[in-house]
């Protein structure tokens, strides 16, 4: 399931509505991106997300088929939000759930790089200098290539 | 044909889209970034280095050399950062 909202969300009422009715599911794996006070040395005021609303539903909901077919799921949510976000606020929610572990813990870290070189969101952020545009970083490339290696 | 600019691209060319009369002759991707730098400073500066440019044709990413249509959406952005 894919989400992609303004407003915040609770990850303990999340995760308990992924898992909820199928007993099936031995455990969940979650990541929650948060917003850090300081980057490349420079405080972080606040950062305002944009998106490409249309393609960033199709593109997470591409990601979320894929890690399907790579992995046994039982449910994937993924919730990330736009607009302005200020340190500490919750940027990112990306939970699996399969039967036993290894799925989980691999297909949500398959999801978060992926996340990160796919899904149309662009960071400005907001530092004493001003604001600025983040750039794109190189290690979150190669991060998303080792799933294509194999 | 509509156009799509995000993140620095659109604080660049000064829009966040607009729609445009193909030129003749302007079929593919590549074409089309000829065409717009043609068209001003701003878009010959924004678009300048396509190492940190990325497409998206109906909400596809695509390449230098894909083709386009008058019926189509085409977005212009920079390396995406989320996550």
């Amino acid at each position: 399931m894919i989400r992609v909202q303004r407003e915040d969300f609770d990850v303990g009422a999340e995760l308990a509505a992924l898992a909820h009715g199928q007993p099936g599911i031995g455990g969940i794996a979650s990541f929650i991106g948060l917003v850090r006070d300081v980057a490349r040395g420079e405080p972080v005021g606040a950062m305002t997300l944009e998106h490409y609303p249309g393609m960033t539903e199709r593109q997470l909901a591409a990601i979320e088929t894929e890690a399907r077919e790579r992995w046994p799921l039982d449910a994937v949510l993924i919730i990330h939000r736009f607009g302005r976000l200020e340190p500490g606020e919750r940027i990112v929610l990306v939970a699996t759930a399969s039967a036993h572990r290894e799925a989980a813990f691999a297909s949500c870290q398959f999801l978060m790089d992926w996340l990160k070189t796919q899904a149309p969101f662009w960071k400005l952020e907001e530092t004493p200098k001003g604001a600025r545009w983040v750039d794109a970083e190189a290690s979150d490339e190669a991060a998303a290539a080792r799933w294509t290696q194999d | 044909m509509k156009l799509l600019y995000f993140a620095w691209l659109r604080t660049r060319i000064g829009k966040a889209e607009e729609r445009v009369e193909l030129p003749a002759g302007v079929t593919t991707v590549a074409a089309l970034l000829d065409w717009l730098r043609s068209r001003g400073p701003a878009f010959a500066e924004a678009l300048k280095d396509t190492r940190i440019l990325r497409v998206a044709v109906n909400q596809h990413y695509v390449g230098w050399n894909h083709p386009i249509h008058p019926s189509d959406e085409v977005a212009l952005f920079p390396p995406v950062t989320g996550g």
